[in-house]
Formats: structure tokens, C-alpha cells, sequence
């Protein structure tokens, strides 16, 4: 009996230590770019093995959020609150009502809608981008936030598909008790539905917020004046090699960059967990 | 209801119309009708007509016929260039990844006071991994001076190899990029394995099965589902990689991480030949589509669903 305690013991920290240990070589690099951060550029580029560092310094984030060409990373940031921002309240208010339609009404061709619904889920943005790009250029809005934001406003696939299942676990008894009460399907969708997926609206949120924040391709694609770039693109921007190699204020805008995603990750992880779990959807 | 019988004759058949079910779904699917056809079918079949000729943005297009696609198959070199990288790294990132979310998982699926804690750090690759912040810190790191190299040198190994500079090292950055994020699929995973019935772990332990076996008998067999739909999730995305390459390598070096889409981006907005990447959409469309068809065809053979049998 004693061997067999102290053989389970052994186990469990074996195993403690294995997934401890991979763990810490997983989330080595960004650790390595936060803390570097702080450190001088000769000191990132001579002593990259060491992850502290020996003088601890704000200088790179000073001479960072300066940005370039007279445009501060105060922008980027504003720009990316804003696009992320109106995108996400677009892609989770018509999501829901898409999904609505799906989950609870009866209509001729659902079947079909609802198999193109799953292929526009299927289909990536890099297979429409140059399709897209004509169209938008022909009505005038490259160069603008229309093209980036405007789709958002359509229902995104993986929210109405993550919306529908959440819609179909609530109890059809509900709907009918309102209906009796001469309730139209409108105000059923508003006043009971609503906020019953709270739940799954947060989660569509969280998801969208993170996918728009670090959404790069489409500000290439549609902006040119350094104005209305977000953080990401003015980003890729900064570390062009025509605008030098200061990699300490590199990494300090890389790490603020990341800050926002960071916190809604600590904070919302258990829907973001949960999301993937029941749709599969791609983190 | 009251303020119905108040409203006037022909308002309420209106009312009463709108909130048939039949009209009421087409009302809440509106938005997405709108967006189907006018952001992707339209552009889509538009694109498809452009495919046939030589076009950039400033000029009218003129007509072509098949030249794109002849040009495109027979004499760019740069074209089939960039569809192998991608095939390459399709096919190595795709399964090392699936194989690595799936160890990890079969380890975090006992659950410990930390459970939490880990999944939560195996999954943070995926949520940052494609971002230009994550993009800039690889290139750093395979730097000949970067943190790679310098561990690599406080160990004893006295390695000054630039990773990003040789046609044999510089495609296995990026896939060591995908690899690192298995974290959402692990998830899945995760959700996959706490599915399978104890019951059937135990039956088998009795009748002597040993882990290995175990494994193969009847977690594998379980978990093909989950592993079919991971599978074509990764194999989609992995065809549509950009940033990594776009930001990391810039295709470099000849052309050995010259991502299909990032050769597109390059015709349609540097070279100002959006004829030909209309062309390339098109044919990567078929292909992905014709990767997918397959793949579902193939469940048959090796996708165990219990309801079936």
C-alpha cells in the first residue's frame, strides 16, 4: 500500500514537471519580447539569451510610441479601438438576429440559406480579397473603413452558427407562453431570446474584438494614408527595415500591441474556451 | 392584443404579414442574404469574368481568353514556385500541429488544480500567433544574433546559422510558427476526449488492454470525428497563410517561402496585374474546394461515427 502511494506521488510530479516545464517553453518567446522590452537595444541584440533585464528601462516605449513619420502610436491605437470596436458590435447584433431566423422560424429554402451560411463560414477572407477589392473600388470606399467594417454588419458565419446552437438549448415553451400573450416573434426575439444568450454574445464579442484587433490584410489592402492606420499595420510599418532597426522600441510597441488582447484573454477565458469547444472555432 | 384593433385595417394585415414565420425568417436572415450575395457571390462571379483578361485598376480590362491560365500553368515559374512552398508547409505544420495538440491534450485531460492554469498557456499562442506583434518577434528570434541562436551557443553549440537566410531553414521557421499555436485544436481535442464513454476504457482494462493499445483500439477510433474536422480546418487555413510570410521571410529566400497568397497580393496590388490574381483566386478556390471534396469523401473509409454502426 505504502509503495503504492509514494509510486503515485512520483507520477504526479513527473508529470507536474513534464507539463510545467513545456509550458515554460511555450510561452518562452512572448515572455522573451515583453521582458526584452525593457531592456536596452544593444542589450536585446548582444545578451538575447538572457530573459531580465539588467537595467531596467522605459526609454524604449518613450522613443516608440513616438511612431513615424510625425504619427504617434497614440492613433494606431485610437484607429484600432474604433475599427475593432464598430466591427464587433456589428458582427454580434447581426449575428444574433441571423441566427434567430435560423434557429427559430420556418421559411421555404431554409436549408439552402442555411448550407450557404456554412459554406460563407468555410470560405476565407484571402479567397474573396481580390473580388472584394474590385467591388469596393468601383464604389469608392478604398482608402476609407467601409470595406473593413461594413461586412461585419452582414452576420459572421461562426457567431450565427455559435448563436443557433445556444438559441436551440433554450425551451421552445417559452417562445409559445409569449406568443399566447400576443407577443409578435420580433418582441420574442428582443425581450426573451436577447437576453437569454448573453452568454453567446459575449463570446462572438470577445472572438470578433481579438480577430479585428489583429486583423492586418485588410488595412494593406485598403489603407494608404498613415492617419487611419491600426496598430497592427502601422506596426508592420515601423519595423520595415527603411525605418531603421531599433528593435528595443520595436518589441515595445510588438508588447502594447498585444496588451489589450492579453487582458481580454485573462479575463473572458472561460468563454473563449467554451466557444471553441462547442463550434470548433479557429482561435 | 389592444393596440392592434386600434391601428387602422390595413396596418395590422401588414403587421400580421410581418410576423408570419415564413416572412419574419427571410426579415431576420435579410442581413446576411445582403451579405452573401452582394460581398461574395457578386464579387466572386465578377472576379471570374476578369480571370479572362489583363486588367489593372487604372485601365479598362481587355479580353484575354484563357491566357491567364495558360501563363499561369505553362510559363511562371514564380507561380509553381509558390504553390509548392505552400504545399510544403501545408503538409508538414498541418499534421505536426494535429499531432501536438493531441499529445498535449491526452495530458491536460486529467484534470489537476492547475489544469486550468496550463490550458490557458498552451492556448495563448493561437490567440496571438497571427499577429504582425507575434510576426516581428520570430523574425528576431532566428535572427543569426536572435535568442535561438544565443541558447543554442550557451549550450556548447556554437551555431551562427542565419534560420532565416537558407532555402532549407527558412520554411521550417514558419511552420515552426504554426506548430506553436496547436493550442485551438487541443481545445477541440480536449472537448473530443472527455466524450469518450469511461466505460469503455474500463471494459478493455479488464480485458487486459494496455495503454498503447488502448489508445489505438479506442481513442483513436473516437476521436476520428474530431480529428476529420480539425483536419480540414488546418488544411483551409494553412493554404491561407499570409502574414508569416508576407511579414516574417517576404518570400525569401529565392522564393522558397513564397506563400501562394502572398504571390497574389503581389500580381493584383505590386505588379498591378489584378486580371491574373483574379486567375489565382480562382484556381485556388477549385483546389481547396477539390482538397475538401476529397477529404469528405474519404470519411468512410476512416471517420468513426457511432450512430452508424
Amino acid at each position: 500500500m505504502n509503495d503504492y502511494v509514494l509510486k503515485r506521488r512520483v507520477t504526479k510530479v513527473i508529470y507536474h514537471v513534464f507539463t510545467f516545464l513545456f509550458a515554460f517553453v511555450m510561452i518562452y518567446p512572448v515572455l522573451w519580447m515583453a521582458l526584452s522590452s525593457f531592456k536596452d537595444t544593444n542589450e536585446i541584440l548582444k545578451t538575447a539569451q538572457n530573459l531580465f533585464p539588467e537595467k531596467f528601462t522605459l526609454k524604449n516605449y518613450i522613443t516608440g510610441w513616438k511612431g513615424f513619420g510625425g504619427y504617434s502610436f497614440g492613433i494606431f491605437f485610437r484607429n484600432s479601438f474604433i475599427i475593432a470596436g464598430i466591427s464587433t458590435i456589428g458582427a454580434v447584433a447581426s449575428s444574433a438576429v441571423v441566427a434567430y431566423g435560423f434557429a427559430r422560424c420556418d421559411f421555404k429554402l431554409k436549408s439552402l440559406w442555411f448550407s450557404c451560411m456554412l459554406l460563407a463560414m468555410m470560405l476565407p477572407f484571402q479567397v474573396i480579397m481580390i473580388p472584394q477589392y474590385i467591388l469596393f473600388n468601383r464604389l469608392g470606399w478604398v482608402g476609407t473603413y467601409l470595406p473593413i467594417i461594413v461586412p461585419q454588419f452582414l452576420g459572421q458565419g461562426f457567431f450565427i452558427f455559435l448563436n443557433i446552437q445556444f438559441i436551440k438549448g433554450i425551451p421552445m415553451d417559452l417562445d409559445e407562453a409569449a406568443n399566447m400573450d400576443g407577443c409578435s416573434v420580433y418582441k420574442i426575439f428582443i425581450k426573451i431570446i436577447l437576453p437569454l444568450i448573453k452568454p453567446s454574445l459575449v463570446t462572438s464579442a470577445i472572438f470578433s474584438f481579438m480577430w479585428r484587433w489583429d486583423d492586418f490584410l485588410s488595412a494593406l489592402i485598403y489603407l494608404s494614408d498613415p492617419l487611419t492606420y491600426p496598430v497592427s499595420y502601422a506596426l508592420k510599418m515601423f519595423a520595415d527595415p527603411t525605418a531603421g532597426s531599433d528593435w528595443g522600441a520595436m518589441f515595445a510597441m510588438a508588447t502594447l500591441s498585444l496588451f489589450p488582447i492579453f487582458v481580454i484573454f485573462l479575463t473572458m477565458q472561460k468563454y473563449l474556451v467554451e466557444g471553441i469547444a462547442s463550434t470548433g472555432i479557429k482561435g | 392584443m389592444k393596440k392592434n384593433s386600434m391601428s387602422p385595417k390595413r396596418k395590422r394585415t401588414i403587421g400580421q404579414i410581418m410576423n408570419r414565420k415564413e416572412v419574419a425568417g427571410y426579415v431576420f436572415i435579410l442581413p446576411f442574404l445582403i451579405g452573401f450575395f452582394g460581398f461574395i457571390i457578386l464579387p466572386m462571379l465578377v472576379s471570374f469574368g476578369f480571370s479572362f483578361t489583363r486588367f489593372n485598376i487604372l485601365k479598362t480590362p481587355s479580353f484575354i481568353g484563357l491566357q491567364n491560365y495558360i501563363t499561369m500553368f505553362t510559363s511562371d515559374a514564380t507561380f509553381w514556385k509558390s504553390f509548392g512552398a505552400t504545399l510544403y508547409y501545408v503538409v508538414f505544420s498541418v499534421p505536426l500541429r494535429l499531432i501536438m495538440a493531441l499529445i498535449v491534450a491526452m495530458l491536460l485531460v486529467k484534470s489537476t488544480k492547475l489544469s486550468g492554469f496550463y490550458r490557458a498557456v498552451y492556448y495563448l499562442p493561437s490567440i496571438i500567433g497571427s499577429s504582425v506583434a507575434v510576426a516581428i518577434l520570430w523574425k528576431r528570434m532566428f535572427a543569426s544574433n536572435g535568442v535561438i541562436n544565443a541558447m543554442l551557443q550557451s549550450t556548447g553549440i556554437p551555431s551562427t546559422i542565419a534560420w532565416l537566410g537558407r532555402t532549407d531553414t527558412a520554411i521550417w521557421t514558419l511552420i515552426i510558427l504554426a506548430v506553436w499555436q496547436f493550442g485551438s485544436s487541443m481545445l477541440i481535442f480536449l472537448s473530443g476526449l472527455k466524450q469518450i464513454p469511461v466505460s469503455l476504457y474500463e471494459s478493455a482494462k479488464v480485458d487486459g488492454a494496455n495503454g498503447i493499445h488502448r489508445f489505438i483500439k479506442i481513442t483513436l477510433p473516437m476521436l476520428t470525428p474530431t480529428i476529420f474536422f480539425n483536419l480540414i480546418n488546418q488544411i483551409i487555413n494553412g493554404f491561407m497563410a499570409f502574414t508569416q510570410s508576407y511579414i516574417i521571410t517576404q518570400g525569401a529566400p529565392r522564393d522558397s517561402t513564397l506563400f501562394y497568397t502572398v504571390y497574389m497580393y503581389q500580381n493584383s496590388f505590386a505588379y498591378g496585374k489584378l486580371g491574373y490574381g483574379c486567375a489565382m483566386a480562382w484556381v485556388m478556390v477549385m483546389f481547396v474546394g477539390l482538397i475538401t471534396f476529397i477529404l469528405f469523401k474519404s470519411q468512410k473509409r476512416w471517420v468513426y461515427y457511432e450512430a452508424e454502426r
